[in-house]
Order: structure tokens, then sequence, then C-alpha cells
């Protein structure tokens, strides 16, 4: 098999370029399933049986759940491959993924508290899977306070990527933990034996909004990881024609 | 060529050189111990020390203060000897790096977990558990101490040298000692309770075997990492 192609990426001008590329692809339609997603589950979909309205919030805590956990093994395995075959985009993309992934995690901590309040009558709980999520947000806070303490940028690449290898034990913890262990938290009711436990009118748009935001987090992503190897090579000689060259016409 | 001594030799070398130490500079393992009982006896002081609430206690109040004090005393593991250059000698000495951090790991323990494991039934007894629970406390804490121990080395080569490590190490470790955490202070609430405590137990000891074959290979890429 040809790895050509891939190992281009490991180029920084020419991942630069090729990202900058991608990003419309993916921002655009990660705005209009979101909005399409968001529109379908709040406005269009029926009621939850049992919890009415208020289970609308699932088309934000879910896909963000999905898009924290995501955003962690993407992180871990781009640090991993970093780590073994020294490529520094990778790294820069692991760098890139934690505010995300963070920010995500967050968000679904919160949702599920603002759910959690009137469904199970208590913002938290100490629950398997809601305590597996909160160490998922340590994780990615160790992750980045280790990437800050150490200044020299190849030795906070690579030990940070060791962090994050060992920490990907924690990801299907919080996926089974509702398999494994008794939990509040309700099961998977989305991939499932026997499909969905919910009628299209709910699914599509949950599906279309998981779509929204994973496209989302490629694309900061991407804008991030530019960012972070232009900051890495800002004195290298690419960088340099990049700036000086002048403007192309489109 | 010189012949080379064995892993195992170098590992018995390692092992002697540290005790040594710390017998000449008894203070690195007597102070995790003398802060660790500080700590458990500060909750009776902290609360209504009514006899049946200090015993529900317990458990909560052994672990935390065992899990404090090993990130604490962590911070041993490596420092000196990153500083003083020892640690570029273990890498260039082509003995495998991953035995000698183990064997470093595991002196370690020696120093500050079981210390911490024979402490622990004392403070037990002292905060109301039954003399009959004492085995099963000591047998939690032993299993418990070992996974910490290696967990907290892989902190420690990921920190050394930092210059803000410590909170750092904390924060790196507490998320990864949870398990160790939840099954230990089930083993030692049942043990109090005079409860067969073998099932969280077995679970800790799997913990254990499971960091002995995982964790020095993560702790020595650290290591390996913060030399560069």
């Amino acid at each position: 098999m040809n790895w050509v192609w891939f190992h281009r990426f490991g180029s920084p001008p020419y991942f630069y370029a090729v990202a900058g590329r991608i990003v419309p692809w993916l921002a655009w339609p990660a705005g209009l399933l979101i909005v399409a997603g968001l529109y379908g589950g709040v406005v269009m979909a029926p009621p939850d049986y049992q919890q009415s309205d208020a289970a609308r919030i699932m088309y934000v805590h879910v896909p963000a759940a999905y898009v924290g956990l995501m955003s962690y093994t993407v992180m871990a395995i781009s640090a991993a491959i970093g780590l073994v075959w020294r490529l520094k985009v990778c790294h820069a993309v692991a760098a890139a993924c934690a505010p995300i992934g963070a920010s995500f995690t967050a968000v679904c901590l919160i949702t599920g508290m603002l759910w959690g309040q009137p469904m199970w009558g208590a913002w938290w709980v100490w629950d398997p899977r809601l305590v597996s999520m909160l160490v998922l947000l340590f994780f990615f806070i160790g992750y980045m306070g280790l990437r800050g303490a150490i200044d020299d940028v190849q030795r906070a690449d690579r030990a940070s990527a060791v962090l994050a290898s060992v920490g990907i034990i924690n990801v299907p913890i919080v996926h089974y933990s509702v398999v494994w262990w008794n939990s509040l938290h309700q099961g998977a009711s989305l991939i499932r034996k026997g499909g969905p436990a919910m009628p299209a009118s709910m699914w599509v748009p949950l599906v279309l909004v998981i779509f929204g935001f994973t496209f989302y987090f490629y694309a900061v992503m991407l804008v991030r990881a530019r960012a972070e190897v232009l900051r890495r090579d800002r004195g290298g000689s690419w960088v340099r024609e990049l700036l000086t060259a002048p403007e192309q016409p489109k | 060529m010189t012949s080379r001594p064995s892993l195992y030799a170098a590992a018995l070398l390692i092992l002697q050189r540290d005790l040594r130490l710390a017998v000449r500079r008894p203070g690195e393992w007597l102070q995790p111990v003398a802060f660790f009982i500080c700590v458990t006896l500060l909750f009776p002081l902290a609360l209504d020390p009514a006899p049946e609430r200090l015993r529900q206690l317990a458990p909560a109040a052994l672990w935390i203060a065992a899990l404090l004090s090993s990130v604490l005393a962590i911070d041993f593991l490596f420092r000196e000897d990153g500083r003083d250059g020892t640690l570029e000698q273990f890498a260039l000495s082509g003995q495998s790096f991953t035995g000698l951090v183990l064997a470093k790991t595991l002196t370690h323990w020696l120093l500050t977990g079981l210390p911490l494991a024979v402490a622990a039934p004392l403070a037990a007894v002292a905060l109301g558990a039954p003399t009959a629970a004492i085995p099963g406390v000591l047998l939690a804490l032993l299993l418990g101490s070992i996974s910490l121990s290696l967990l907290g080395s892989i902190g420690a080569g990921l920190t050394l040298g930092l210059r803000r490590g410590g909170t750092l190490v904390s924060l790196i470790v507490l998320p990864l000692a949870i398990p160790a955490l939840v099954f230990g202070a089930q083993a030692t609430d049942l043990a109090i309770r005079s409860e067969p405590a073998a099932a969280p137990l077995y679970l800790l000891a799997a913990l254990a075997v499971l960091g002995l074959t995982l964790a020095p290979v993560a702790s020595a890429a650290a290591v390996r990492i913060g030399l560069e």
C-alpha cells in the first residue's frame, strides 16, 4: 500500500495548506446540520412520553457527550502516533483537541445537571457514568496543565502524549459504565440491538446534531491545529514565504 | 568488555542503595507516614467524635489520607536521582530501563507504601474500628498502596524536573487512582463492619497486578522524555 499521501500530512506547510482548504467544507455542513437538527429536535419532534418537553435537552446533551469522548480518542490516538513516529503535526492536532474536548465534556456535564434536576430530583448523583465523565474532564485539564507546565515544546509534546495514552483507559469505562454497573443514567438508546428506542422523528434530529457537532469539532480542531503549526514554525522559511507572498487571486 | 550484571542484580543494587539512603535520611520516609496519621486524626477533631459516626467515616478518612500522603511522597521518587544524573546513568547502563524504574518504584513503595499500610490499622483502631478488622485494613492498604506507588511513578516521571511539579502531580495521579480508592475504601469498610471483604480485595490485587505490568512501561517512557 502506498502511504505517501499520509506522510505528506507530516509536513507542516502541506498540512497548513490542505487543512485550510478543508475547514470550510466542515464548518458549513456543521452549521447546517446543527441548525436543522436542533430545529427538528426542539420544534418538530414530539414531546417525550414521560418527560415531555424537558427531554429536548437531549439534543445538546447526547451529542456533547459523544463529541467529548470522541475528542479524547482523537487526541490520544494522534498523540500516540506523534510519540511513535515523531510527527510534529500529530502533536499539534492533539494539542488542538484538548480545549475543545474539555469544553464539550463541560457542556455535557452542565446540560446533564440541568436535565437531572427536574428528572432525578438532584443536580448531581454519584453515579458511575457521571463520575467517569467528570474524570474525563480532569484528564483534559491534567493534559493541558502538563503541556502548559513544560516550556520545551518537544518535551511537552512527548510527555503529554504519554499522559493522553495512559488516560485512554477511561474512554471504554465511560462508554460501558451504564452496562457494567447498575446506573441511574439510562443505557444506550440510539445504537443498540433492535434499533433506536425512539421514533424516527426523535432520533433523526439527534443524529443530525451528532454529525453537526462532529463536523464542528473537526473544523475548530483544524483551525486550532493550523494556528499551532504556524506558532511552532514561526521561525521557518515557509511561514515567512506565506506572509511575504503577494496576495493570490482567488 | 566487562560483563554486565543481570537485571536482577542491578535491581538488588538499587534496592540496597535506596534503602541505605533512606536510613541516612529518615525524614523522606517518616514524613509521609506522619502526614498520613496527622490527616486521619484531623477527622475526629473536625467532626463531632461520636463513635458510631467515626466508624462510618473511617474508611474514607484512611483512604483519602493515604492518597494524599502517597501523592506527596511520590515527589521523592525521581527528584534527587534526576537532579544528580543517576537516572541518566541508569538509561546509559544498557540494562532494561523499565526494569530499573520498576526496581526504584518498588523500593519507593517499601519506604512509603509499606509504612502507610502498617500505620493504617493503628489509625483505624483510633477511629473506632474493632481489632478484628486489622488484617483486612492492613491487606487493603498493602494492595492499594502498590497501585498508588505505580500510578504515582507515572506522574513523577511526567513532571520530572518541572518547577511547578507538586500540584500537577496530584492533578495527574488522583484521577487515575479513583479505582484503587473505590475498591480500597470498600474493602476497608467491609473489614471494619466485620463482613467478608474478599471481593474488593481481589479487585485491589487485580489492579496492583495490572499496574505492575503496565505502569512501569509508561513511567519509564515518561522518565526518558524528562531526561532528554
